[in-house]
């Protein structure tokens, strides 16, 4: 296994091969501060039609990227969501034009903390702006331009990809005909923000971590990284799915050991979960991204509250939520779904039962990709229909 | 068989809506009814229901749906938000019916409401000459079995909105394809002859 330095040497060296928009517009930040001129990685599947009528969005979550589907060029591995996307899939790349970006504030080619500072020619680090959900959709918002989509069939995401499309569609209500907010929330709760706060610590007390300037040095915080991704995925599975995937099963092992070393399968699950994050992703990246998600609060943008946030929505909705999802809960769900119809938009809701918790959708859950199918393909049709008018 | 004579109930109703309305059709099913007023009177339509396989099947047709409990979720949609306000043969199955059909008065400017008819006389003759809870077409399950706990006949519906002072503005009364207007006048003889009533009421 070659060292984490030359790891990300490597990877670094990948990164200048893929798609890259290089975002001239000057983009205000929430926090005040401007980005210009910086990189904005994405990647596509399937073809635009000469109606330019099939393009679908795809807003990754917290630790995703843009290669939805297919294999991931930089790690090898496959996209995060081929279970929904690709050739025959819910979301056909033989029918659908299929794009994604990577959020600023990430680390897999889009402007982030472990990028250079133009102003120092060093690595941001900790200099980097603080960016909330609203710049990450503002910054996509110059894709669908050099792409030349002036409307897209839908856009949809899942968890964090969520609250983007939601955050999408409150501030380009004519950007997409439809629109599919999968397990999501309309803003952080005190559990969500706390959990974050979790993995921002760990990370922070990782002395590697060294506010932040880790990347000076060419290293990473990988303890303090991978304890992060652990409790992320605690919270991404439900305590039946754990019981029923782990129980107190051992891990190659007739007995305790009586030690410390991972006994159980669901140690080892976490122990094996969180070293393999680290060799994709930058602990910087976890604290902007998480933060940004912590900031994300549709109401508070808007006087009056979610309901004007929706305020003359022409999107058509479709809110998916999994019932053992205690992350972002049927109720988080829901409360968007009372929003939308509050405010006169045309608005779906399906709740699919199932205990694999938030994960969810990122699994061949059948209800799930069958429901997702089944409006993306009566979306097509009416817009197509819509358009020919 | 049973789609046969569903439709004829969905097109007494939809002969009660004007075009170019919005709708709200609660337990809307597979979407039958929201489909036919969309293409024939092309209605606003939304749906809520309860069954996961029928709100698919909703997505499927490309038909707004919210999956969702009318008993305990309605409070989700705003007053008057909705010209009318369809309920299909599913007021005697909610717990507390009268609690649901106040929110359907306060949603929708007017409400219909079908309901089958326990004072149709076969069902009559069943519990007075075998003395045995009825089976019928319009009622077939059991009484172990049953979704229905809070069963009515016409004249009950009609005389409850009287107390309620909830305004009738229509009665049809329906049996297998003849319909007919129920009015006060002939009101005990309907009640006796329909086997499905149709009530428009705001």
């Amino acid at each position: 296994m070659p060292s984490l330095a030359g790891l990300f040497f490597w990877m670094n060296i990948k990164l200048e091969n893929i798609k890259k928009l290089d975002v001239t517009k000057p983009l205000k930040l929430d926090c005040g501060k401007t980005i210009k001129d910086f990189p904005l990685a994405y990647e596509t599947y399937g073809k635009l039609n000469d109606n330019k009528d099939n393009a679908i969005l795809v807003f990754h979550a917290l630790t995703g990227d843009q290669f939805v589907t297919g294999t991931n060029p930089i790690t090898n591995k496959e996209g995060w969501w081929v279970t929904a996307v690709g050739p025959g899939r819910a979301i056909d790349t033989n029918k659908y034009f299929v794009i994604c970006a990577n959020v600023i504030g990430g680390c897999m080619g889009s402007l982030g903390p472990k990028d250079i500072n133009p102003e120092t020619k060093k690595p941001y680090g900790l200099d980097f702006p603080v960016i909330t959900i609203k710049d990450m959709v503002k910054a996509q918002e110059s894709l669908l331009e050099h792409l030349g989509i002036k409307k897209l069939l839908c856009a949809t995401g899942g968890s964090m990809g969520g609250m983007q499309l939601l955050q999408f569609c409150a501030t380009f209500p004519d950007k997409a005909f439809s629109a599919v907010p999968i397990a999501c929330s309309s803003s952080h709760s005190a559990q969500n923000i706390a959990l974050n706060e979790l993995a921002r610590q760990a990370i922070m007390a990782d002395p590697v971590w060294d506010n932040g300037k880790y990347v000076l040095k060419n290293v990473q915080p990988k303890n303090g990284l991978a304890v992060a991704r652990m409790v992320g995925h605690i919270s991404y599975l439900s305590e039946k799915g754990m019981q029923e995937k782990f129980g107190r099963k051992l891990q190659e092992k007739a007995d305790y050991e009586f030690s410390f070393n991972a006994d159980f399968q669901v140690e080892s699950y976490l122990r094996h979960q969180g070293y393999a994050f680290v060799e994709r992703f930058d602990a910087n990246s976890v604290l902007y991204i998480t933060r940004a998600m912590d900031y994300f609060d549709l109401s508070k943008q808007f006087k009056g509250g979610l309901v004007e946030a929706f305020k003359n929505q022409k999107t058509k909705f479709l809110i998916i939520s999994f019932s053992s999802d205690w992350l972002y809960t049927t109720k988080d769900n829901k409360d968007i779904v009372i929003a939308l119809n509050a405010s006169g938009a045309d608005v779906s809701y399906s709740e699919i039962i199932t205990d694999k918790g938030h994960d969810s959708f990122l699994l061949d859950e059948p209800e799930f990709l069958k429901t997702l199918k089944g409006f993306m393909d009566s979306m097509y049709e009416k817009f197509k229909n819509e358009k020919r008018i | 068989m049973k789609n046969l004579k569903m439709k004829k109930e969905f097109k007494v109703i939809a002969d009660l809506l004007p075009d170019n309305t919005k709708v709200l059709d609660i337990g809307c099913g597979d979407g039958s009814l929201m489909q036919l007023l969309r293409i024939e009177k092309n209605i606003e339509v939304r749906g809520l229901e309860l069954n996961q396989d029928n709100v698919k099947e909703c997505i499927y047709k490309g038909l707004p749906v919210i999956q969702g409990n009318a008993e305990t979720e309605l409070h989700q949609f705003p007053d008057k938000s909705f010209d009318y306000v369809v309920l299909s043969q599913t007021l005697q199955a909610f717990y507390e019916p009268e609690k649901v059909l106040k929110n359907l008065l306060r949603i929708g400017k007017s409400v219909i409401i079908s309901i089958p008819n326990f004072g149709y006389w076969k069902v009559r003759i069943k519990l007075l000459l075998f003395g045995e809870m009825p089976v019928t077409k319009t009622l077939p399950n059991t009484w172990y079995n049953t979704p229905n706990l809070h069963m009515c006949t016409i004249k009950d519906l009609f005389n409850f909105c009287d107390e309620k002072n909830i305004i009738i503005k229509k009665v049809v009364g329906v049996n297998e394809n003849k319909t007919s207007l129920i009015k006060k006048s002939n009101l005990e003889i309907k009640n006796l002859f329909s086997k499905v009533g149709i009530f428009l009421i705001s």
